[in-house]
């Protein structure tokens, strides 16, 4: 079965293909369907090599297969191969089966999309390179994935172009990709020219040849990239704007997946990472500041999606701070459980948006659990899954990476924490804002039809990763015998991964902890925010602008790159540039207008010209004659 | 030979002189053209004369060429004159100041 793994990227290629040319003959919905049913046959082939893979022994886990050469340069051989092994089969599981829910759930909720059929073209274009990015054997061809998943964002969060705001955001989303993408790039030529190969096991293998500065150097570009992707600090203003996308979109690509791939590089190029602390430091940091700074932002947004997003990103913080901890097991862990439950949080976003007809205010919902009741109940149990409430999904994976980061530093520990409390804190707050309190909608717009439970296509898929988001802990529970991610991935990481070694009693301590904060937190929102939905205190607009940083962008690069190019553009091309051409032409106009009086027409004239300028040529030469 | 260089060669700068005057203070086409000629035979003259002088036969045979090209440019010269006199009664040159750049 093995053998057969290339299919499972080559499966949604081929919806994409099938439905860019006949989409609109196969029509609505069956182009949804469609499409969702190859990624779903993808999932099944990835859960066949699964298989394969488990009877394997541990150390041989590693399946390369070559499609093949894809960049013949001389030294430089570059393969279109697949690099199958625990780390990459895991992605592709949960990849693809999210993939199949949120494709399952767009067919209901772009229903009355002009443009269905292409949405769907989108979606499985992304499945593709998603799979590309993750199944590949070498660093170029995961930067073609990389590339391709960066194009389907930007296509996919411009889908309704006609909107201003949705245009903008798509080329800001790609834009700031571009500066990670540079990174990526740099990495790659320091490798190639380093090592000479762009293979991971080629790479890998000769780390003890590069040296700690260009190892550094390479590592620190490498999460420049992952910083783009994954919308960290520096880079990550382009992930609230981009929830102006259709919401299957935001849940697919900008929470659940293509976000991810950041974290996902950082796994795969463990063998470097783990040689130099320095960057791991910068990961961590990176990552725990990213976590906190996101998750202040998300405690004041009105909108509901941005609230989400800002979660988001504050989530993937903690991925990198699991990261930089060297516990690469405990970020896959909070990437799986995290996919299941913030693809559940967006869709069931979506479902109340839909309910109630494009609204996305919090301050216009209320007590709409009486009206979906079904949405309400799946988005509670991602709330207490992202919150960390026992025994949920996200208690455990948390837990893995705040007990991980105590073990670095007791510093990154109590960041981890606090960001903890804020999380349950702020998820709160949007569950009690939209489900609970007063119906304020009631009062605010002009609501023709009341709110209403959305279609079951859609409501399958909530149920599904409602159930996946309860129980997912399931896979790394940390008990003996019970931590199956653990040991399926430890070969991938080897010597790189930090292993804990607390006693069963330290554990606990950890795990009441995270409970108490957990629990503490959701209270907290409750107290503070059934009742009363304006609180402007506690909402400034300091944490509303995500700590100025947007703006800051604005004013020191937006504006100033603005007016030189409005420079360029109005005073340089025109006055220098169209000067120079203009004078020129200018310049030979006017002494041709002015030489042309010598021509009078006269015969005489010209006579006389011609004998005073013999006289002179006679004067000179006589006068060089007698010297 | 009883006459020196010298006369030939004086003859010659006077009828050059003559002819050069001409053409700057006649208004005439014909005589104009006439002063050209006056020129390029005063030019022939010199020309034979050194030759007489330095015994060098090249003066004479350019004089053919001279000759040569005064017969070609009275071919073109006077189509030029009589399509002037299709045209217009006169043959003032100055009225032709018209065809300047």
């Amino acid at each position: 079965m093995l053998h057969y793994a290339y299919i499972i990227p080559l499966l949604p290629l081929a919806g994409a293909v099938i439905l860019a040319f006949f989409g609109r003959r196969i029509g609505n919905p069956l182009a949804g369907w469609l499409g969702t049913l190859l990624v779903a046959a993808s999932f099944v082939v990835a859960v066949f090599v699964f298989i394969d893979l488990l009877d394997r022994a541990g150390g041989n886990r590693s399946f390369d297969q070559t499609i093949f050469t894809w960049i013949p340069v001389g030294g430089l051989q570059i393969k279109a191969a697949l690099l199958v092994d625990p780390l990459s089969i895991t992605m592709v599981l949960f990849v693809t089966a999210v993939s199949a829910l949120i494709q399952l759930y767009s067919i209901g909720y772009m229903q009355r999309d002009p443009q269905f059929s292409k949405f769907f073209v989108y979606l499985n274009l992304f499945v593709f390179s998603m799979l590309i990015l993750v199944m590949a054997d070498n660093f170029v061809l995961t930067f073609l994935g990389w590339e391709g998943v960066g194009a389907c964002s930007y296509w996919l969060v411009a889908f309704w172009f006609d909107r201003d705001a949705a245009a903008s955001a798509g080329k800001k989303a790609f834009i700031v990709n571009r500066i990670g993408d540079f990174g990526f790039l740099i990495a790659m030529f320091l490798i190639f020219s380093t090592v000479g190969t762009l293979t991971y096991s080629g790479v890998f293998g000769a780390v003890g040849s590069i040296g700690p500065t260009t190892l550094t150097a390479i590592t620190l570009l490498l999460f420049l990239g992952a910083v783009g992707k994954s919308a960290q600090i520096p880079l990550f203003i382009w992930l609230p704007d981009a929830m102006e996308g259709p919401t299957p979109v935001s849940a697919l690509i900008h929470a659940a997946t293509m976000v991810t791939a950041g974290v996902y590089l950082m796994a795969r190029v463990s063998p470097l990472l783990s040689h130099t602390t320095s960057s791991l430091n910068v990961v961590a940091i990176v990552g725990l500041l990213t976590a906190f700074v996101a998750a202040t932002s998300a405690c004041a947004q009105g909108d509901i999606k941005r609230a989400l997003a800002y979660s988001t990103i504050s989530q993937l913080g903690y991925m990198f701070l699991a990261v930089g901890s060297g516990a690469y097991v405990a970020a896959i862990f909070l990437m799986v459980t995290h996919a299941f439950f913030k693809a559940l949080l967006f869709l069931g976003a979506g479902s109340v948006i839909h309910g109630m007809h494009d609204e996305q205010e919090m301050s216009r919902f209320g007590g709409l659990r009486k009206w979906m009741p079904v949405t309400a109940g799946t988005f509670i149990v991602a709330w207490l899954s992202i919150a960390g409430v026992p025994p949920f999904s996200g208690f455990w994976s948390k837990g893995d990476v705040l007990m991980n980061a105590f073990a670095r530093s007791p510093a990154l520990y109590a960041g981890g924490l606090l960001t903890a409390l804020l999380t349950a804190y702020y998820m709160g707050r949007v569950v009690f804002l939209t489900f609970y309190g007063p119906e304020r909608w009631r009062t605010g717009g002009p609501h023709e039809t009341l709110p209403h439970e959305a279609p079951s296509v859609m409501i399958v898929p909530l149920v599904v990763l409602a159930l996946l988001s309860f129980g997912g802990g399931i896979i790394n529970l940390p008990i003996d015998n019970y931590d199956f991610l653990g040991r399926w991935l430890s070969p991938v990481f080897g010597p790189a991964l930090r292993v804990l070694h607390y006693s069963g009693s330290t554990q606990r301590l950890f795990e009441t902890a995270d409970a108490v904060v957990a629990v503490v937190g959701a209270v907290l929102a409750g107290g503070l925010w059934v009742r009363r939905w304006q609180r402007p205190r506690l909402t400034p607009v300091f944490f509303q602008r995500a700590w100025w940083v947007d703006t800051a962008y604005d004013t020191l690069i937006a504006r100033p790159s603005t007016a030189l190019a409005n420079f360029s553009a109005v005073v340089f091309d025109n006055r220098v540039i169209d000067g120079a051409v203009n004078g020129t032409a200018t310049l030979i106009r006017d002494s041709g207008e002015r030489l042309r009086r010598v021509q009078t027409g006269y015969v005489r004239n010209y006579a006389l010209a011609i004998a005073t300028g013999a006289a002179l040529v006679l004067a000179y030469v006589a006068s060089r004659v007698g010297s | 030979m009883s006459l020196g260089g010298p006369y030939y060669l004086t003859l010659a700068a006077v009828l050059f002189t003559i002819g050069g005057v001409g053409l700057l203070l006649r208004r005439n086409v014909l005589v104009m053209f006439m002063c050209v000629e006056l020129m390029l035979n005063a030019v022939n003259l010199t020309f034979v004369t050194f030759s007489r002088l330095l015994n060098d036969i090249g003066g004479q045979s350019l004089v053919f060429f001279v000759l040569v090209v005064a017969a070609a440019e009275v071919v073109v010269g006077l189509g030029i004159i009589v399509a002037i006199f299709r045209r217009r009664k006169g043959a003032t040159a100055d009225d032709l100041h018209i065809l300047k750049g």
